[in-house]
């Protein structure tokens, strides 16, 4: 009678468990894009409200192209971005070589220095710098450039501040490829006389290219979130795209912050797939789980 | 040249850190001791600091009303956790249940909202919350569900909920990670000694997946204690984290050396987080070596 009961209790959950599990799954799913994708929809609603559907309309995004206030923010974060990635890249890419190849005392140490930018919270580090730029004196000087037609003035304390938190996620991205990284390759190039440099550059730098060029675009797409350490580094008046749309959401929810919104995200969802080919090209996965993308 | 670097491996490691090394010093390190310095100074009468030094910003932290902003930050990033293994756990048991190629674009799934703009994914919460005009009101009004909004918005709910949702994916993860790793024969032969689907659960995936789950609850208490936008835009302005605290020195109070104490006192908290998990971790390697 028991054994009888519990097997058909068995066969119960053998059928019940994986559809249950299903289910939630699908709304744990629905629970991560509902939201996004209600702010999408109603960034094409015929109305100031974002609540009540109206109807189907353009306006808003026609509305944001007319804005030079917007436009000039957009131009503000890809430069920033442009700039902070290039400098991170580089110096993240050679700060990776050095960690990961080599052992020497106090190494423990400056490890711990290149981790504690990913770890420490956005705002510690944001006051940190504030506080920095205004007492050392470097301040919040303004780069004037022009950039795609645009003349901009970028303070150098928001590129710096980039830079500083972008080094230490290239650091981690290109230590990875380089840990899953076969040696032997290098020790058959100098067997074969090539020199240092030579294996590095015939080499190494292929090798670690898929590494370096994931480090980049996560800096870049770091770059481009950030608002926290933007907001604290740039004195005043100086406006990236997500600083600019804090201050509107400061103001009030508006059918143009949720056409801002649906551009950011598909320019998000733009990045994700471009770095998905160019990793499917190289083929590595193993960093690809590490940073969840 | 050649010759000395090939001679000297140390060298050229100190050669390749270099460059970001010092940039991290001069633009990291360096701000981190003055922050650590200008919690024990004076403050200057508009903004600023007088080279005096007290302990005064560290008492006033304790101060009824810091204080319990502080707890209440605690408390919020603690019950954000909770949530985000409570949630996430299940999620990620769900995920490994499924065959390898749909576990990938499940898992493309998962990380897409992650790496969309923050900022933005609050704001939709925004949308949808706020009292009198927030969607989930509105419409349950309108459909006569309730008479009165319900108090969605401006309270503790609100944050520890976009808290949940920013920080779900990354507290996923490392659960589905150490799932995904745990040997099925295990399961397997716990059922052929007759065990229970709650006793294969509690004795054999719930041990081996702890490190999974400790991993993901580290990756979100440090950023939801330090949390700022979420309690910005969702505490509607009543609702506040340290973190906001801090903010106001700097904008509104001028009050740095407050500010710096109150920062560094949440970093010592998130070290302490931080060393408490490698030595969780370390524990656990050296039992598996024992």
């Amino acid at each position: 009678m028991s054994a009888a009961r519990s097997s058909s209790e068995g066969r119960m959950r053998a059928r019940l468990g994986p559809w249950a599990l299903v289910i939630y799954g699908i709304l744990a799913f629905a629970f991560l894009y509902l939201p996004i994708i209600i702010v999408v929809i109603f960034s094409f609603n015929d109305s100031r409200s974002t609540a009540q559907w109206s109807g189907f309309t353009m306006r808003w995004y026609q509305e944001l192209m007319g804005d030079d206030q917007i436009l000039l923010s957009l131009w503000n974060s890809l430069f920033v971005a442009v700039i902070s990635t290039l400098i991170a890249t580089v110096l993240g890419t050679l700060a990776a070589l050095g960690l990961e190849r080599y052992t020497f005392r106090g190494k423990l140490v400056v490890d711990s220095a290149f981790y504690l930018p990913i770890i420490i919270p956005d705002i510690a580090m944001a006051i940190m710098l504030l506080i920095f730029f205004n007492t050392s004196g470097i301040g919040f000087e303004p780069w004037r450039v022009s950039f795609l037609g645009t003349r901009l003035a970028v303070p150098y304390s928001v590129i710096i501040g980039h830079v500083a938190f972008n080094i230490a996620f290239v650091t981690v991205v290109v230590r990875a490829r380089l840990a899953s990284m076969d040696m032997t390759l290098e020790e058959a190039a100098s067997d074969l006389y090539a020199n240092s440099w030579q294996t590095f550059r015939r080499v190494t730098l292929p090798i670690l290219m898929p590494g370096i060029l994931g480090g980049a675009l996560l800096a870049f797409t770091l770059s481009l979130d950030d608002f926290v350490i933007t907001f604290f580094t740039s004195g005043a008046g100086f406006n990236t795209l997500p600083v600019r749309v804090f201050g509107m959401i400061k103001r009030g929810v508006t059918p143009e912050i949720n056409a801002i919104s649906t551009l950011m995200l598909l320019a998000s969802f733009g990045l994700i797939v471009f770095s998905i080919l160019s990793r499917r090209r190289s083929g590595s996965d193993e960093e690809a789980i590490q940073f969840g993308l | 040249m050649e010759q000395t670097l090939r001679r000297n491996p140390a060298l050229r490691a100190w050669l390749l850190i270099a460059p970001a090394g010092l940039f991290l010093l001069i633009f990291f390190i360096l701000p981190l001791f003055i922050v650590i310095i200008y919690g024990f100074l004076e403050r200057g009468t508009y903004g600023g600091v007088v080279w005096q030094f007290t302990a005064e910003n560290f008492s006033r932290v304790f101060d009824s009303l810091y204080f319990s902003t502080f707890l209440r930050s605690l408390y919020i990033a603690v019950l954000t956790t909770l949530f985000c293994i409570l949630v996430g756990y299940p999620l990620a048991y769900f995920m490994t249940s499924r065959p390898p190629r749909q576990r990938n674009l499940l898992l493309l799934l998962l990380m897409i909202p992650f790496w969309t703009n923050f900022l933005i994914r609050t704001y939709a919460w925004l949308t949808l919350l706020r009292t009198n005009t927030g969607l989930i009101n509105v419409t349950l009004m309108n459909l006569g569900i309730i008479k009165e909004p319900l108090p969605l918005f401006g309270n503790d709910f609100a944050i520890v909920l976009g808290l949940v949702y920013g920080w779900l994916p990354v507290a996923v993860l490392p659960m589905y990670a150490s799932l995904d790793r745990l040997d099925r024969s295990l399961v397997e032969a716990a059922r052929d000694l007759y065990a229970s689907g709650g006793q294969v659960f509690r004795r054999v995936i719930w041990p081996l997946s702890l490190p999974g789950v400790v991993a993901g609850s580290m990756l979100v208490f440090i950023p939801s204690l330090g949390a700022f936008v979420t309690p910005a835009i969702l505490g509607g302005g009543k609702s506040l984290m340290i973190g906001n605290v801090i903010s106001n020195q700097f904008l509104a109070a001028h009050d740095w050396p407050f500010g710096s104490a109150l920062s560094t006192l949440m970093m010592v908290i998130m070290l302490f987080a931080t060393l408490l998990y490698f030595r969780s971790t370390a524990l656990k390697a050296k039992e598996e070596r024992a």
